[in-house]
C-alpha cells in the first residue's frame, strides 16, 4: 500500500513536470498557485474544522508585499516571495488572535470582517497603487542564477514552490500536531480535558495557512507580474471556499483538483459572458446540496466501497 | 451657535438623526439574520441579496406594474418572503442535520446566483426610484433640513423592529418560538409542528430583508451590488450584538449606524472600516458579543 | 511556446514603402487580422463597455469588410471578470495561439495596464478605450499602446476650466478615498485656481458608501456654488441620488460636477436627480447628424444609444483596419506608425491624433444634463456647453511622463 502511494505520488509529479509541453504554461502555474492556496485554506477547513471567510486578504497582502519588494526595493524573487509569506503569516497571527476567540458560524463571519479591513487598507495603502494595481513585477533571477523571465524556468520554479507547500500540509497533517488538529475539529471540549491549550493550536494552524496561503499569493505575483485588488476582495475568499469543497475538504489533493476545475473553468467562461457569477453560485449550491465529499472525495469514497 | 468638538450642534444632530436611518437598516437586517439564526442554526449570506431583490422589486412594482409604493410596501415582503419560504423548502431543509457551516456556504451560493441573474437582466448601474408623493420634500426641523422621506424610513423602521419584538417575546406564537430554539425535540413533542415554524420564521426573517429594501429603494441606487455592500457590515453588526436577544440585535443596529454616521463627520475615512474595528475591539473585551451568552 | 511572424517586419517595410498598395498587395501574416475584445460583461463596468463594445468592434469590422472584401476581419471577445490575471492571460494565449493583432477595450485600470505590458512584449497594440487612468499614456506607455477614448486628465481638465469660466468658482470635492479620487481631486484642484475660482474644502468617503447624505450635508453647509465628485461609478451615482433628495439641485444655489460620468449613469439615474449636472463626455450621440447617423444603427443593434467609450470602440477598431489596409500588412510597427501619421477623422472625432505616448488627443464637450421638461425624447439627456479643444483638454505632450516622448 505504502509503495503504491509512492508510486501514486512520483506519477503525479512526472505529471507535473511534463504538462508545460502539453498544456499552456502560465494556466497551469495559476492552477498550481491556486491549488497551493485551496490547500493552505483546507489544512484550517478539513483538518481544524475552521471556516475561514477572509482568507483573500493573505493572498492578496502577500501578493503586494511580494511585488512592491521586488520592484521598488529591489529583492531578488526568492527574498520577494519570503517577505510576502511573513508578512501573510504576521497578519495570520494578528487576525487569528481575534478570529479564535469565536467558532463556528462566528468564526467566519469574523474573519471576513477582518478581511475586509485588509481590503481597505491595500485599496488606500500608497504602494498597493489602488485599482491600478502594482504592474510590471520584474521576474528577475531566482538565486541570482535562474532566469525567471523563461516561462518554462518559471514554470519548474511555481512547480518546486507548490510540491514544497504541499509537502508541509501533508507533513503537518500527519505529525502529532495534525492528529490534536483533527481531536480538535471532532471534539473540542474532550480535547480541552485530555489537557490541550486548544485556543494555541488553532492559532498555530491558522498562522501556518495564513503563509502558505501568503506563498501562494506571492508566487502569483510573480507569475503574473502584477497584483491587484481582486485578490483581496471577499470574492476571492468565497472562490478557495468554493475550490475546496468542489475538490473535497479534509483530503490532500482535492483542493487541488478543485482548484484545477474552478480555474479551468473561469478561463472556459470568458466567453459566456455575464454568466460567470450565476453559475459559481450554481455550483456551489449543487455541491453543498448532493455533493459534499467533493471530486476526490467521492472517487476515494467510491475506491473504498470497491475495495 | 452652540459648537460641539467645532461643530454646529445643529449639523452635529442632523448627522446623528442621519446615522440613526442607517442604523435602522442594520437593526432590521441583523434581527432578520438573528431570528432566521435561533430557529435555523444557519447565517443567512443570502440576506443581502434578497434585501437588493426587495428594492428591485419595489422598483418594478411602482415603475411597471403601476402601483403605488404603499402597494409596493405591502405586497413585496409577502412575495419575497414567500421566495423564501420557497429556498427553505428546496434547499435549506435538507441542511439541518448537517454542520451550520454548510448552511453559510449554500446561502453564499444563493447569493451570487441572485446578484448574477439581476446583473444580467439589468446592467450594473441599476434603476432609480423615486419616494412616494407624500413622502417628498422635506421639514426644516430648526437645526437641519430633513427629507420626509428620511422621517419615514426612522419611523416605519423603529415599528416594524418593536413588532417583531413584541410578537417574539409577548405572544404564544413567540413563545413556541423561543422554545423551538431551545429545544426544537421537546417543542416537538408537545405536538407543536416544528417544522412548519421553520420555514415560516425563514419566510418572515426574509420578508423584514425585503421590507428593508422596499424603505432602501428611494435612498439608494436600486443596484445588484447593494446587497453585498450592506451584508458583510451586517455580519459584524452581528457579532457585536451576539444574536442572543432580539432586543440586542435593535439597539445594536441602531447604536452602530449611530457610531458610523459621527465617524463620518469626525473621521470620514474611517467610515466604512468603523464597525469592523468595533467588532475586534468587542472581541478582545467580550468575545461573546454585547448581548450574547457565553456558552 | 512558439514565435509567429518571423519576417514579416522586412516584407512589411518593403510594403510600406510602396505608395498606397492596391488590395491585392495586403499582406497579411495568417490571411486574417483578429481583433481580440477584452471586456467586462458580467461585473460593474458592463454598462459602458461590455456587449456594446463587443457589437461596435463588430460592427466595426462588417463596415470595413463591405468595403474592403479583400481584407478578411475576425473578432473574439472574452470576459475579463474585471481580473487583472484572467485579463493577462487570455491576452498571452490570444496572442500565442490564435494569432490575434489588435486587442481592444481594456476597460478598468488594473486590466487596461496589465495587458498593455503583455501587448508591448508581444509586439501587439493595445488600443485602450475603457479604462480611465492617464497611466496609459504616462508612466506605462508602450509603443504598441494607445489611449483612445479618454483619461482621468481629461476629464477633470474638460470639467474644472469650462465650469469656472460659466460661473462656478467656488468648489467643495467630495472624493473617493483612494489613489484615484485624490489624484482626481488635485487635478481638478490645480485646474480651478489656475483659472481665477477657488476651492473651499474637500470631504474623503470610504469607496463603496451606499449613504452619502452625511458627506453632503458637509457640502452644503460649504456654501460652494459646485459641489465636485471625484469619484466613480456606483459612489458617484449615490451622491446624486442623496443630493436630490436633499434638495440640492432644486435650491438653485449649488451644482454637481460629475468629474468621470458616462451617460449610462445618467439613464440609469433619470433626469429628475441629474438635471443641472455638468459632465465632460467625449462623445454624444445628438451632437450632429454623423453622431446621429452612427448611434442610429448602432441602436438597432443594441436597443440603446452608445456610451462614449462604445462609440470610441468602433473609432478605434476603424482606425486601425484603415492603417492596416494603407500600410498593406497587419505588422504592429508598421501599423503603429501609419496610425500615428492619420488623422483620425469620423463621425467620433475631428482631427484626432495619436501622439508619441500613445494619447489620441481630440476634442471634448462640457455637457450640461436637460431638465425633464426639456428633454423631447428617450436617451435626449444633454445640452452642449462648450466644445473644449483636445490641446486644452489633455495633458500636453511636454508634460507626458512617458519615456518614449523625447525631451
Amino acid at each position: 500500500m505504502k509503495n503504491l502511494q509512492t508510486v501514486g505520488y512520483a506519477a503525479l509529479l512526472l505529471l507535473g513536470l511534463v504538462a508545460p509541453f502539453a498544456v499552456y504554461p502560465v494556466l497551469l502555474m495559476k492552477c498550481l498557485c491556486f491549488g497551493l492556496f485551496a490547500c493552505a485554506f483546507n489544512l484550517l477547513l478539513g483538518y481544524a474544522g475552521l471556516l475561514s471567510f477572509g482568507h483573500a486578504a493573505f493572498l492578496g497582502m502577500a501578493g503586494y508585499i511580494c511585488g512592491y519588494t521586488v520592484q521598488s526595493l529591489g529583492f531578488p524573487p526568492e527574498l520577494g516571495i519570503l517577505a510576502g509569506t511573513a508578512t501573510a503569516g504576521l497578519l495570520g497571527l494578528a487576525i487569528g488572535f481575534l478570529a479564535i476567540r469565536r467558532s463556528g458560524i462566528y468564526f467566519a463571519m469574523i474573519t471576513l470582517a477582518l478581511a475586509q479591513i485588509v481590503y481597505f487598507f491595500c485599496l488606500k495603502a500608497q504602494f498597493t497603487g489602488a485599482e491600478d494595481g502594482l504592474q510590471g513585477v520584474p521576474r528577475g533571477h531566482l538565486f541570482g542564477v535562474f532566469d525567471l523571465s523563461q516561462p518554462l524556468t518559471m514554470y519548474y520554479t511555481v512547480l518546486a514552490i507548490f510540491v514544497g507547500g504541499v509537502w508541509i500540509i501533508h507533513r503537518t497533517v500527519h505529525s502529532p500536531f495534525g492528529q490534536i488538529l483533527k481531536s480538535i475539529r471532532d471534539n473540542e471540549p474532550r480535547a480541552i480535558s485530555l489537557g490541550y491549550d486548544v485556543d494555541r493550536f488553532k492559532l498555530l494552524a491558522f498562522v501556518l495557512s495564513a503563509a502558505l496561503a501568503g506563498l501562494a499569493g506571492a508566487t502569483k505575483t510573480m507569475v503574473f507580474q502584477l497584483a491587484s485588488l481582486t485578490d483581496v476582495h471577499w470574492h476571492q475568499s468565497g472562490e478557495v471556499v468554493l475550490m475546496t469543497l468542489l475538490g473535497g475538504m479534509g483530503t490532500i489533493f482535492g483542493p487541488v483538483v478543485g482548484a484545477i476545475v474552478l480555474v479551468l473553468l473561469q478561463d472556459w467562461l470568458t466567453g459566456f459572458g455575464s454568466w460567470v457569477v450565476v453559475l459559481t453560485g450554481l455550483i456551489f449550491i449543487i455541491c453543498v446540496l448532493a455533493f459534499r465529499r467533493g471530486i476526490l472525495g467521492e472517487l476515494l469514497a467510491l475506491k473504498a466501497r470497491m475495495l | 451657535m452652540t459648537e460641539i468638538f467645532g461643530i454646529p450642534i445643529q449639523a452635529f444632530a442632523g448627522q446623528l438623526l442621519i446615522g440613526l436611518q442607517n442604523g435602522c437598516f442594520y437593526a432590521i437586517l441583523s434581527l432578520g439574520l438573528a431570528i432566521i439564526f435561533g430557529m435555523l442554526n444557519i447565517i443567512n449570506f443570502a440576506h443581502g441579496a434578497l434585501f437588493m431583490t426587495g428594492a428591485f422589486a419595489a422598483w418594478y412594482c411602482t415603475t411597471s406594474l403601476g402601483l403605488s409604493y404603499w402597494a409596493a410596501l405591502a405586497v413585496v415582503p409577502v412575495v419575497v418572503g414567500l421566495f423564501g419560504i420557497l429556498i427553505e423548502r428546496l434547499l435549506l431543509q435538507w441542511l439541518y442535520k448537517l454542520d451550520h457551516l454548510y448552511g453559510l456556504l449554500l446561502t453564499f451560493g444563493l447569493a451570487l446566483v441572485i446578484e448574477g441573474l439581476f446583473q444580467h437582466k439589468f446592467g450594473s448601474s441599476g434603476q432609480s426610484m423615486s419616494s412616494p408623493e407624500a413622502l417628498q420634500g422635506a421639514v426644516n426641523l430648526g437645526f437641519m433640513f430633513l427629507p420626509i422621506y428620511r422621517g419615514w424610513v426612522v419611523g416605519a423602521s423603529i415599528v416594524l423592529c418593536i413588532i417583531t419584538w413584541f410578537m417574539i417575546e409577548r405572544t404564544r406564537l413567540g413563545s413556541y418560538l423561543r422554545a423551538g430554539t431551545e429545544n426544537p425535540r421537546l417543542v416537538q413533542s408537545f405536538g407543536i409542528n416544528v417544522p412548519l415554524m421553520i420555514t415560516l420564521t425563514y419566510g418572515y426573517g426574509i420578508a423584514l430583508a425585503a421590507f428593508a429594501g422596499v424603505l432602501a429603494a428611494p435612498i439608494i441606487q436600486v443596484s445588484p451590488h447593494m446587497g453585498a455592500n450592506i451584508i458583510i457590515v451586517v455580519f459584524a453588526v452581528v457579532v457585536i450584538g451576539g444574536m442572543g436577544s432580539i432586543m440586542g440585535s435593535i439597539l445594536t443596529g441602531l447604536g452602530l449606524g449611530l457610531v458610523e454616521g459621527l465617524t463620518k463627520v469626525f473621521y470620514p475615512e474611517a467610515s466604512s472600516t468603523i464597525v469592523f474595528v468595533v467588532m475586534a475591539i468587542v472581541l478582545l473585551i467580550r468575545p461573546a458579543g454585547l448581548f450574547g451568552k457565553e456558552k | 511556446m512558439k514565435q509567429f511572424r518571423p519576417a514579416v517586419l522586412a516584407a512589411a517595410l518593403a510594403g510600406a514603402l510602396v505608395a498606397a498598395p492596391a488590395l491585392a498587395d495586403v499582406k497579411l501574416s495568417d490571411g486574417v487580422v483578429r481583433i481580440g475584445v477584452l471586456t467586462d460583461l458580467s461585473g460593474l463596468y458592463a454598462d459602458i463597455s461590455g456587449a456594446g463594445v463587443v457589437e461596435a468592434v463588430k460592427m466595426a469590422a462588417d463596415d470595413f469588410m463591405k468595403e474592403n472584401p479583400g481584407i478578411k476581419v475576425e473578432v473574439i471577445s472574452a470576459d475579463h471578470q474585471n481580473k487583472a490575471d484572467i485579463a493577462s492571460t487570455k491576452a498571452r494565449e490570444w496572442i500565442d495561439t490564435q494569432k490575434v493583432d489588435m486587442l481592444q477595450d481594456l476597460v478598468t485600470s488594473s486590466v487596461a495596464l496589465a495587458v498593455v505590458k503583455v501587448a508591448a512584449e508581444k509586439k501587439r497594440i493595445a488600443i485602450v478605450n475603457g479604462a480611465a487612468t492617464s497611466r496609459v499614456s504616462n508612466e506605462d506607455c508602450t509603443p504598441y499602446s494607445v489611449h483612445y477614448t479618454y483619461d482621468t486628465i481629461a476629464m477633470a481638465n474638460g470639467t474644472g476650466k469650462y465650469v469656472v469660466k460659466n460661473g462656478g468658482d467656488s468648489w467643495y470635492f467630495l472624493t473617493a478615498d483612494y489613489a484615484f479620487g485624490h489624484s482626481l481631486e488635485k487635478d481638478v484642484s490645480a485646474v480651478v485656481t489656475a483659472n481665477g475660482g477657488k476651492v473651499v474644502g474637500s470631504v474623503r468617503h470610504p469607496l463603496n458608501t451606499s449613504d452619502f447624505s452625511s458627506f453632503l450635508l458637509q457640502a452644503q453647509s460649504s456654501g460652494a456654488k459646485i459641489i465636485g465628485l471625484a469619484n466613480a461609478g456606483g459612489d458617484t451615482i449615490n451622491t446624486i441620488k442623496a443630493a436630490s433628495e436633499f434638495g440640492l439641485l432644486k435650491s438653485g444655489k449649488q451644482k454637481l460636477a460629475g468629474l468621470l460620468m458616462f451617460i449610462t449613469d445618467v439613464h440609469a439615474l433619470g433626469l429628475n436627480a441629474t438635471q443641472g449636472l455638468y459632465i465632460t463626455s467625449a462623445f454624444y450621440w445628438d451632437l450632429n447628424d454623423e453622431t446621429r447617423k452612427w448611434s442610429a444603427r448602432y441602436f438597432e443593434r443594441m436597443k440603446r444609444e452608445p456610451s462614449m467609450v462604445q462609440a470610441g470602440n468602433y473609432s478605434s477598431t476603424m482606425h486601425y483596419l484603415k492603417a492596416v489596409k494603407a500600410a498593406g500588412t497587419d505588422d504592429s510597427d508598421t501599423v503603429m506608425k501609419k496610425m500615428r501619421e492619420t488623422p483620425v477623422n469620423d463621425f467620433f472625432a475631428r482631427n484626432g491624433v495619436i501622439r508619441a505616448d500613445g494619447r489620441m488627443v481630440h476634442d471634448m464637450y462640457l455637457v450640461q444634463v436637460k431638465s425633464p421638461a426639456e428633454s423631447k425624447k428617450p436617451w435626449d439627456y444633454y445640452n452642449v456647453v462648450a466644445t473644449i479643444p483636445g490641446k486644452d483638454a489633455y495633458l500636453p505632450l511636454e508634460k507626458s511622463a512617458c519615456p518614449l516622448v523625447k525631451k
